[in-house]
């Protein structure tokens, strides 16, 4: 059995290193091209938010200003279908500024004709969640040149990079002509066929480098924060709407974070303690163990020591 | 009841005689659990992880119990079920289901450490063949199970993970493409695979939880081994699993359920991928379809055979895959030396640390996407896993010559302090003495 068991052992090399050899032949004989989307994607951003980190907490101003950028720019296109306006009493709106925000949202909720049973709207209640902008994808990919804008409740957990991600994406557009990498290679001469398609809009921090969004921030001031917060730069909404969007996909974690401390410092306490009743259980027996394996030089030296002394009392 | 100086239950409350006398379902825990389970006295911590492999079961068919009376299995409700109602509206539901997820990774990273501890001390060998085997089983039924709640959020891993994985039966000719179609109850992925696959998902973990009990069974049955691999001789060699090993597995679980919990608390989505927070879509494939960490040395295996050499490449792949796992339910008996600990086998020990970066560099070649020297790099480390357990390991095992074996564990532990090593509470050693025989 052991010859029929090496001989499917040996097959199965043999057939990996024919696999190995023309993988190799082929890569020298054809290397693969580069692609633009290689040489020119760039990372996320460095970016830190108040929720970073194991003692994270929300910035409610920030979450604030960041809902504010959603509702006025955003949700044009995006929705948030997993957020109910009830949720934002954690962001520290009032009970009837929820009911305003839920009654005055620009989409309605579908609802039905109570009298007719006709296909009807009706104003968002807080115990809605967020209306779509659109009925459909049909009706999304129509009015967005054949591109669906995802749903924003969970994208800084379904994105690499999260937050940084959505971050950097909205504020990382440039011009495409004459853009270089950062090794100085420049895009359009190292890969002409990589221009931007119509329609489409150039992002390094695009996996494609090419997004079908248009940059949604494009002015200073395009959103009005109440006086006392920070002046809106394209920046500071970016990174105001990134940190609102972090909430929307983990609105626990506040909770999870405290829990976390608590239960974190339960079971050290508990390891340490069950260490100590370990040492002392194991007191008597621990001295036998105390020195293990036979290999240990010392514990050779040892052994041999203690024969030799049999030995001269023999 | 292993040893015959396994000491015996003797009910100490009149319920406890009561019980025992009707059911004796104290005497088994005690001579399973308890005081009359006898264990080597030297073993390491890598004896630890059969009990945290326990835990963590336990850990997953609790949390699990709780998420199923939540979650929705049909192709609508599912995304929205775990990614709504449980990690916003139910209560707790976020820590149920970061413990869940978290859980299977740990049960994942506590199975291969006692993996690889039985590969390293011949826990495979004679008498234990039987444990191993029970033990592949386990880890066999934990893949099925794991990937199955895997494609239960219906996130687009899910759904592209299960499009591969039942993809491997189509490489089967004749048989292959209808087995498919059979097993996911459509073309494709869709509704009556993901009921299905919910149904099994909760059906396995019991059946696991079964055949942990053969493994304990079979494992009582000459008893744990040890470091050294030397049989137990003698009540000197051994200690009472409870107080000695429950006082050393407490603790030690404890400082490892605290590692669980920091990443289940500050960095749950760490071990996951982002693409399963989008919502599956079966018209847009995802640049890089990997699944779980826990098997991407597998993957890795599967992914290396890039030539239709007769066989089309895929079913190279998909047989290879198959039996890298099969191969070491052979393990018993590809490996001849008599010697069981690792320890003790110069030649034997330098190829183990070999294989475990040849899997390390699997589980990376696994995860991250393709590029040719990563292929190239996959397809040596694949060669060497099947020439590690077919070829080079029966080829050690008989030209080896091992290192002397102490005599006994008593021996290996004590080196000529022999005469103290009276079994703990029978004789109580005197202090002080021990320096006379060093």
């Amino acid at each position: 059995m052991r010859f029929i068991l090496g001989f499917i052992g040996a097959l199965f090399a043999a057939v990996l290193l024919i696999s190995f050899f023309s993988n190799l032949a082929t890569y020298f004989q054809s290397p693969p091209a580069p692609l633009a989307s290689d040489e020119f994607h760039k990372e996320p951003k460095e970016i830190h938010f108040a929720s970073d980190g194991p003692f994270g907490h929300f910035d409610k101003r920030q979450l604030q200003r960041g809902f504010q950028v959603y509702s006025e720019v955003c949700s044009a296109c995006h929705s948030l279908k997993m957020v109910s306006f009830r949720d934002l009493k954690e962001l520290g709106y009032n009970e009837a500024e929820i009911k305003k925000i839920a009654s005055d949202w620009k989409t309605q909720v579908p609802s039905i004709n109570p009298d007719t049973g006709e296909p009807a709207t009706r104003k968002a209640l807080p115990s809605d969640n967020f209306p779509a902008p659109f009925p459909n994808e049909v009706a999304a990919r129509a009015a967005n040149n054949n591109a669906l804008p995802p749903d924003l409740s969970l994208i800084t957990k379904a994105r690499e990079g999260g937050a940084a991600y959505v971050y950097s994406l909205i504020t990382g557009y440039a011009d495409q002509a004459g853009y270089k990498n950062d090794k100085g290679e420049e895009l359009l001469k190292a890969f002409p066929d990589a221009k931007t398609p119509q329609g489409l809009h150039f992002n390094p921090y695009f996996a494609n480098l090419n997004v079908a969004m248009p940059p949604p921030l494009v002015s200073n001031g395009q959103v009005t924060y109440a006086p006392g917060n920070p002046a809106p730069t394209v920046d500071q909404m970016a990174r105001d709407v990134a940190a609102f969007l972090v909430w929307t996909a983990e609105p626990n974690l506040e909770r999870r974070h405290a829990a976390g401390i608590a239960v974190a410092i339960f079971l050290l306490v508990a390891s340490i303690l069950g260490y100590f009743a370990y040492r002392q259980i194991w007191y008597e027996a621990k001295r036998a163990v105390r020195v293990t394996g036979a290999l240990d030089p010392e514990n050779q030296a040892k052994s041999r020591r203690a024969k030799a002394k049999q030995g001269v009392a023999g | 009841m292993s040893f015959s100086w396994a000491k015996a239950y003797e009910p100490k409350n009149p319920f406890m005689r009561w019980l025992d006398e009707r059911l004796p379902l104290p005497r088994l825990a005690y001579g399973a659990i308890g005081g009359g389970y006898p264990v080597p006295r030297n073993l390491n911590y890598f004896w630890n992880f059969g009990v945290l492999a326990g835990i963590f079961l336990t850990i997953q068919i609790v949390t699990g119990i709780v998420l199923a009376m939540h979650y929705y299995a049909t192709t609508d409700g599912a995304f929205t079920s775990v990614n709504q109602l449980i990690m916003r509206d139910v209560n707790a539901g976020w820590l149920l289901r970061y413990a869940h997820m978290n859980g299977a990774s740990f049960f994942f990273i506590v199975t291969y450490i006692h993996i690889f501890r039985g590969l390293f001390y011949g826990s495979y060998k004679a008498p234990r063949e039987l444990v191993w085997m029970l033990g592949l089983v386990i880890y066999f039924l934990m893949m099925a199970t794991a990937f199955m709640g895997y494609v239960l959020p219906w996130g687009q891993m899910s759904y592209w993970g299960a499009q591969v994985i039942t993809g491997f039966f189509s490489a089967f000719p004749l048989v292959g493409e209808p087995l498919r179609v059979w097993l996911l109850g459509g073309y494709a992925p869709d509704e009556a695979a993901l009921t299905r696959f919910f149904s099994l998902h909760y059906l396995l973990p019991f059946v696991i939880a079964a055949v942990v009990i053969l493994h304990i069974w079979a494992l009582h049955i000459p008893g744990s081994g040890n470091p050294t691999g030397v049989d137990v001789k003698t009540e000197r060699d051994t200690l009472p699993f409870h107080p000695f090993y429950t006082a050393k597995d407490g603790w030690f679980a404890a400082t490892v359920l605290l590692v669980y919990a920091i990443v289940t608390y500050f960095a749950p989505n760490y071990l996951g991928h982002p693409d399963n927070y989008i919502q599956a879509n079966p018209l847009a494939t995802p640049a890089h379809i990997v699944p779980e960490w826990y098997f991407w040395p597998f993957y890795a295996i599967l992914r290396s055979f890039t030539v239709d050499f007769i066989l089309p490449a895929k079913l190279w792949g998909v047989l290879a895959m198959f039996a890298s796992i099969l191969l070491l339910f052979f393990l018993p008996w590809l490996d001849r030396s008599p010697v069981r600990s690792g320890s003790y086998r110069p030649v034997f020990k330098r190829f183990f640390w070999l294989l475990v970066v040849d899997v390390i560099i699997l589980g990376y070649i696994g995860g991250a996407p393709i590029n040719w020297w990563r292929v190239a790099l996959g397809q040596a480390a694949a060669a060497y896993y099947f020439l590690h357990f077919l070829v080079i390991l029966p080829l050690v095992s008989a030209f080896e010559t091992p290192l002397p074996l102490p005599s006994s564990i008593s021996e290996s532990v004590l080196h000529g302090e022999a005469e103290e090593a009276a079994p703990v509470g029978q004789k109580k050693p005197r202090r002080g003495a021990t320096a006379t025989a060093g």
